[in-house]
């Protein structure tokens, strides 16, 4: 448990090293947009909203910063031009589902077309499900574009209908399919 | 065969190994790697034994079957020893030929020989233009044993390294002679294979692993796999090697499932290495215990990762994660692991025999040693080619490859694979180095060299790379996932004539957005393809995306058959070959083509008679009438 400082948008933070810099630097006061993260979770690093500017020595680069670990020295920016701009094109690439972060953004349309549905694949209710639940009900099937969220074969019935993941879905994707979890026809479809 | 306990015995048994070789001077070896297989070259070794039986020469005569000899082009290759001669294109049909003559009359079969331009015969492996300007460090071995034999890797000097290393050398030297020799990793990346040893070494604790790359998903790409079917211990002995030199006391070869015969022949060396004792406890009296075990992986582009390909082994789903903490210190169930590429493990035996200086010489300052390409695509002799680093494109592509067939333009050269980038005809002269290619806007990746010719669209192409990655990323990252989807997506709309202007400022802010956020390798460069397409072809995306042509008559939708009616004798040869009944005109008269109705075979222009030559592909869309239903599908 080594107390380490660093500097987040120009303020002296101290910190335990190794502690995920996102917790840190919204302790510090920065405002930082995710969708895929939550304290419960052991899963990191999907949705990639949380990138920041590390400057650790010589080196400039861009880290989500959920999944990184602090270190004694570094310089974070949490928000500056260029992660502003992959930002909103990130919430474009999403759009119309995560609108919370569309109004944020100022995104009112996407300059993309082809389908995409309801389910913006942050993976909340797989990662709850397995990792808290310890469940295993729900996984990713498939991968690449034709990743999608399903039940795993055969256990949809092992589901205790802890209704954790109706709350932790922002797409409406997981629903309430009369006290049972069910999953929402619109999500991949486009429609 | 009992173990080997101490060096002396490894060097009694390369000793009888030798004598046992030499007293068979005759050896007829032929190439059985993938691709001679392919080319039957079963039936020529069946055919071989047959005929060496027949003429009672089995005690005389040794037949061996190798690995690739590369030249893939023109297998299956045969070569007789001790005359060297090389024979091509070998079928069972000449196995008679090739005993009768070569064997017992000591002369060769000249109509097998490879031919030169100027008609003249070429005798030995060496001769051909193909290897002339090569420098065959690794695949060398390919060509004289059996992958099947320990005794044969060993009879040309195999596990002299490790024994050099295991007795003579501390594992300090042993990294310091890595890092002096300047190899970088094969895999792709580039990294110093030195400096993440020393990582890995220096990690703390004590359980550590040493794992091979075998996880080749480049399409066109099979230098990995070539080497791990035509000499397993070559990299089993470098990654022994490794493995003490790190302080790791378990290895993994990660192989696909798909290689059949280089699981098959890594499988066979681990257990023929464990029964000489080379591998298991106490290495050649040494002390040191190790031992290996193959991982097959199930077919995913994206387990070549190396946080994905340890989650595999781990047993998990094949997903990259952060590596903020680099594998190295933390991999394989969190202990320090280090990675390497087959091939950059097949380098260690070399440098530690001939030294670091020497190795550090061969090729150039920053990237030494020699590379494995597949030269592959429109080129005469495709095949697997090594050469040290910095050779030019141009050398690589007219002197060894023999350029482009049919006396064809060369437009691009594809290298590094899905993630790398399209080098115009005007960066040729670039020479091929880790650094180089990067600053050409490519890479050198894995060694994947895809020559492309007058005929390629560039679009096209860049669409067949984005569409591979599309369908081999994980998935688990937004901008990778929804960024590839949607350049997938775009790049479909051009080339089915639905360009749009913007189209391409919309594909590079994309590009630069999943270059800078994207969780792992493959999404950081997956826009390269895209990027480098653009950059050079940028004239060929706006003919595609304005005019709705595609000048290389290779986008299905943007091309058209027509009939030259000054040049058509109405025949009807394309009318009685056309399979959707598109061709119209009555006998004797000149034909037309229902554009409708054509489904684009191209059958048409195939059986036209030559002297005629009445039908061409003509770029741009077929005008169809206001009122067909095919324009309606396109604009609705």
């Amino acid at each position: 448990m080594t107390q380490i400082t660093l500097e987040i948008d120009g303020k002296t933070v101290e910190a335990v090293e190794g502690s995920s810099l996102l917790d840190v630097a919204r302790q510090a006061g920065a405002d930082i947009p995710t969708l895929c993260q939550n304290a419960q979770l052991n899963e990191k690093g999907s949705c990639r909203l949380c990138i920041v500017e590390v400057v650790k020595g010589k080196k400039r680069s861009l880290v989500a910063s959920c999944a990184y670990p602090v270190e004694n020295g570094l310089v974070v920016k949490t928000s500056t031009p260029e992660i502003e701009k992959h930002r909103k094109l990130l919430v474009e690439l999403l759009y119309p589902t995560a609108l919370h972060l569309a109004k944020r953004y100022g995104v009112k349309e996407s300059r993309f077309d082809g389908p995409r549905g309801d389910c913006n694949l942050c993976g909340l209710c797989v990662n709850y499900c397995r990792d808290v639940a310890h469940k295993n009900v729900l996984f990713f099937e498939g991968r690449g574009v034709d990743r999608k969220v399903s039940f795993v074969p055969g256990k949809a019935h092992e589901c205790s209908s802890c209704g954790a993941c109706f709350d932790l879905c922002s797409g409406g994707f997981v629903v309430n399919n009369h006290g049972m979890i069910g999953l929402n026809e619109r999500a991949y479809s486009g429609s | 065969m009992p173990r080997l306990e101490n060096p002396h015995e490894l060097v009694t048994l390369r000793v009888r190994s030798r004598v046992q070789r030499a007293a068979k001077p005759q050896r007829i070896s032929i190439c059985g790697g993938t691709g001679c297989l392919a080319a039957k070259a079963s039936g020529c070794i069946e055919a071989l034994r047959a005929a060496i039986e027949r003429h009672h020469l089995s005690n005389k005569v040794e037949l061996q079957e190798t690995g690739c000899h590369g030249l893939c082009e023109r297998g299956p290759i045969v070569v007789v020893a001790p005359q060297q001669y090389c024979y091509l294109g070998v079928t069972a049909a000449d196995a008679d030929e090739i005993v009768e003559q070569s064997i017992i009359q000591g002369r060769p079969v000249e109509r097998l020989m490879y031919q030169n331009d100027g008609a003249e015969r070429v005798a030995s492996l060496e001769k051909i233009p193909f290897y002339r300007d090569q420098q065959r460090l690794l695949l060398d071995a390919n060509t004289r044993i059996d992958p099947r034999s320990i005794d044969d890797y060993i009879a040309i000097g195999g596990y002299t390294a490790l024994e050099r290393a295991l007795i003579h050398m501390r594992p300090e030297e042993i990294i310091a002679s890595v890092k002096e020799s300047g190899l970088r990793g094969r895999g792709g990346g580039g990294f110093p294979t030195g400096k993440k040893w020393e990582t890995t070494r220096n990690a703390p604790g004590d359980l550590k692993y040493v794992v091979v790359n075998a996880d080749e998903g480049d399409p066109g790409a099979y230098m990995d796999r070539s080497l791990l079917e035509g000499n397993p211990h070559g990299i089993l002995e470098g990654l022994i090697i490794g493995a003490f030199a790190i302080g790791a006391q378990q290895g993994y070869v990660y192989v696909r499932q798909e290689y059949p015969l280089a699981v098959e022949n890594t499988v066979r060396a681990i257990e023929q290495a464990r029964e000489y004792g080379l591998l298991g406890q106490d290495i050649l009296g040494s002390g040191f215990n190790f031992d290996v075990d193959v991982h097959r992986g199930a077919g995913a582009f994206v387990s070549g990762e190396s946080s994905a390909l340890m989650a595999a082994i781990e047993g998990h789903v094949g997903r990259p994660r952060s590596k903020y903490v680099h594998t190295s210190v933390s991999g394989l169930w969190d202990r320090p692991t280090n990675l390497n590429n087959v091939e950059t493990w097949a380098n260690i035996p070399h440098i530690i025999n001939k030294g670091a200086d020497w190795f550090a010489n061969v090729g150039t300052k920053t990237s030494p040693g020699t590379k494995v390409f597949s030269l592959v695509g429109k080129v005469q002799n495709s095949g697997l080619v090594e050469v040290p680093m910095g050779m030019s494109l141009r050398k690589i592509v007219y002197d060894i490859g023999g350029g482009i067939p049919g006396n064809k333009r060369l437009k691009a050269v594809q290298t590094g694979g899905p993630s790398g980038g399209f080098l115009p005809e005007s960066m040729l002269d670039v020479p091929v180095d880790f650094d180089e290619l990067r600053n050409a806007g490519s890479m050198m990746g894995s060694g994947g060299m895809i020559v492309m010719d007058e005929d390629s669209c560039m679009v096209d192409a860049a669409r067949f790379y984005v569409d591979f990655l599309a369908h081999e990323s994980c998935g688990k990252c937004l901008p990778c996932r929804e960024g590839l989807r949607q350049l997938l997506h775009i790049l479909n709309r051009i080339v089915a004539g639905d360009g749009r202007e913007g189209d391409l400022e919309l594909m590079e802010e994309l590009c630069d957005t999943l270059a800078a956020t994207a969780l792992c390798a493959l999404g950081t460069s997956a826009p390269n393809p895209v990027r480098s397409a653009i950059k050079h072809f940028r004239s060929e995306f706006e003919v595609h995306i304005r005019e709705k042509r595609c000048p290389s008559l290779a986008c299905m939708d943007l091309f058209h058959y027509d009939i030259n009616t000054r040049l058509c004798n109405g025949c009807s040869l394309c009318q009685k070959n056309c399979p959707s009944d598109a061709i119209r005109g009555e006998h004797k008269k000149p034909k037309t083509i229902d554009q409708e109705s054509c489904v684009k075979c191209g059958n048409c222009e195939t059986v036209c008679p030559p002297k005629l030559d009445a039908v061409s592909k003509v770029a741009g869309r077929a005008q169809l009438p206001e009122h067909s239903p095919l324009l309606r599908q396109k604009t609705g």
